[in-house]
């Protein structure tokens, strides 16, 4: 049975500066000494975040740098202790049953945090073994883990000389080991070429199709889209907005923006355009062109085309640009406005 | 406590330990054989030191030996995986509570430190002899003082290697473990600080001191030691304050 993650008021205040990718606090003497001298610097990261995934879901936190999705994973996988708030894998709540909880997922951090004592294989049948499999069933689950991950080749070497890349496979293939109902993934494709990528969604879908749940945390609008059933926008420890990647997209006002060229430059024909449905402005640009900004893409241009034709203006070149997380993300967080 | 994710945790610092046997070996014996060498054989042959301080100096040998060796078996590893690297992640995962991760280093620490101060002595009798009085009269008591000893060097791994950044290790070994070891009644019995009054009540805040003179009360009784009750006291007193502080440490390491 697959689990679902649901999240109350999540808060995160961190007293010290947050770790890189959420993950510990350092003890230092440059730490110690500052202790008294001056107030402790607090950060926000966590500002409240409720969130309820389903069993079986593949959910994106989408958002910049910094602005709490590591940290957010790492409450849920019991690595950050939230400083109010509370969260539950399945029927378990994080911070009160770590042991059930830490069963029933799997976790592939933002940067490999891989055995460096150990080889490829070993990383996986110890992890295996810290799951409590079998003997057997580790050796076969790491083979064709190895196999599915195309590090076959480079199984028995100390993973300490592998390539990013590489290093990033096995954080995921470690993750999936003892096949756990709720897989996190922090930004996995960081680092990841085109092609490994690919292979990687692939994966991602597939293991999504078994039943399980799958969180992912992304900055990248091309992935959210292409894996997830729904997506959270995160900024500054809050959730700004959340949604199917279409309500989302859809929810910006002019999301599309439409490039054109004409063969000659007419005011009274860009004057028409603002008549066609869901056009929010029109923009004249340089060598007769012009930007429209409309609610949707693809089917303004048989009337843009049918109005320059009418108009006797040939119609040169025409580029749609879908909402970008960019826009999307200007335009839930108003900063565009400011800028 | 998850008993199998306990011992496949155990199973992976044997792996590794094995792997890295010949270096491990070196780190542990050099260094002390070296001076068994130098004050057992040299100074002692030439006349500088009396023929007893063969007897007296192997206890101490061990001591220091087992000591290094739990110290540097739980604290490095730690330093490392604590790092921006974080390599513990995978045990922190583990279905068990976090600390019998540390549990677990701090019994690995204690088996290699045991294996250590067991190895040890044929060796360095080998180099002093002839003339190395041991007598194990007490055999149980001594496996008793050498467990504590040994847990004793692995708890302080376990607090330091918890509190220790990796741009701070030159600093904890000039700092902590080179004074512990000077001032540790390794190479000198407690006794013989009798001319200095005040740093022989000040040594007494060194485990160090209690683990020698513990082992020099179990292995050479003719020789003038702290009574085996201090020994005792000062053994568990501190391991359990070791234990405490570094499970304390690795729980702010561990979790943010």
């Amino acid at each position: 049975m697959a689990a679902g993650i649901r999240t109350n008021e999540l808060r995160k205040v961190y007293n010290t500066a947050p770790p890189l990718a959420a993950g510990a606090g350092g003890f230092s003497f440059a730490e110690k000494r500052s202790k008294g001298k001056q107030p402790k610097p607090e950060v926000v990261a966590l500002n409240g975040i409720s969130l309820d995934i389903h069993s079986g879901e593949i959910f994106c936190l989408l958002g910049p740098n910094g602005a709490g999705k590591s940290t957010t994973v790492g409450v849920l996988t019991t690595r950050v202790k939230p400083t109010a708030g509370q969260a539950w894998i399945g029927e378990h709540e994080v911070w009160k049953e770590q042991s059930a909880v830490k069963r029933l997922i799997g976790v592939v951090a933002q940067r490999p945090n891989l055995d460096f004592s150990l080889t490829a294989r070993e990383i996986l049948v110890f992890h295996g073994a810290y799951f409590g499999l079998s003997s057997h069933e580790r050796s076969s689950r790491a083979a064709s883990l190895l196999e599915r991950f195309k590090l076959t080749d480079r199984a028995d070497q100390i993973v300490r000389g592998f390539s990013g890349g590489m290093m990033q496979r096995l954080s995921i293939a470690r993750a999936m080991m003892h096949d756990p109902q709720v897989l996190f993934l922090d930004e996995p494709s960081a680092g990841l070429d085109p092609q490994t990528r690919l292979l990687l969604w692939e994966i991602i879908r597939e293991y999504n199709h078994s039943g399980k749940t799958v969180l992912l945390t992304t900055h990248n609008m091309e992935e959210a889209d292409a894996l997830c059933q729904r997506l959270a926008i995160v900024d500054h420890g809050r959730i700004i907005a959340l949604g199917t990647p279409t309500e989302l997209k859809n929810s910006v006002p002019g999301g599309y923006l439409l490039r054109l060229r004409f063969g000659h430059h007419s005011p009274e024909l860009l004057q028409r355009f603002q008549s066609l449905a869901g056009v929010r402005e029109v923009r004249a640009t340089e060598n007769n062109g012009a930007d429209l900004y409309a609610d949707r893409g693809g089917s303004l241009v048989s009337e843009v085309a049918n109005f320059a034709l009418a108009a006797n203006i040939e119609l040169c070149d025409v580029h749609i640009s879908e909402p970008s997380l960019e826009n999307l993300f200007l335009h839930h967080t108003g900063r565009s406005l400011r800028e | 406590m998850n008993y199998k994710a306990f011992m496949a945790m155990l199973a992976r610092d044997v792996r590794v330990a094995r792997r890295n046997i010949v270096a491990l070996l070196f780190q542990t014996f050099l260094q002390p054989l070296m001076f068994v060498f130098i004050f057992g054989r040299v100074m002692v042959g030439s006349g500088y030191m009396p023929p007893e301080y063969k007897s007296l100096l192997l206890p101490g040998i061990m001591a220091l030996s087992m000591v290094g060796t739990g110290i540097w078996a739980v604290a490095m590893p730690l330093i490392a995986e604590f790092q921006f690297t974080r390599e513990i992640e995978d045990r922190l995962l583990a279905p068990m509570d976090i600390s019998w991760v540390a549990v677990e280093k701090v019994v690995a620490g204690t088996l290699q430190a045991l294996a250590a101060g067991i190895m040890v002595i044929p060796f360095a009798w080998l180099l002093l002899r002839p003339g190395v009085d041991l007598s194990l009269h007490r055999p149980i008591l001594f496996a008793v003082v050498a467990l504590l000893v040994a847990l004793f060097s692995a708890c302080g791994g376990l607090a330091l290697g918890c509190s220790v950044e990796q741009t701070h290790i030159g600093l904890m070994f000039s700092l902590v473990v080179a004074p512990m070891i000077f001032f540790g009644c390794t190479y000198y019995p407690w006794s013989a600080l009798k001319n200095f009054p005040i740093m022989q009540k000040a040594v007494l805040v060194n485990p160090l001191v209690y683990a020698s003179e513990g082992l020099r009360a179990t292995l050479v009784p003719q020789f003038p030691h702290l009574s085996l009750l201090a020994v005792f006291v000062g053994l568990l007193g501190f391991n359990a304050l070791l234990l405490t502080v570094g499970l304390r440490q690795f729980h702010k390491k561990a979790v943010s």
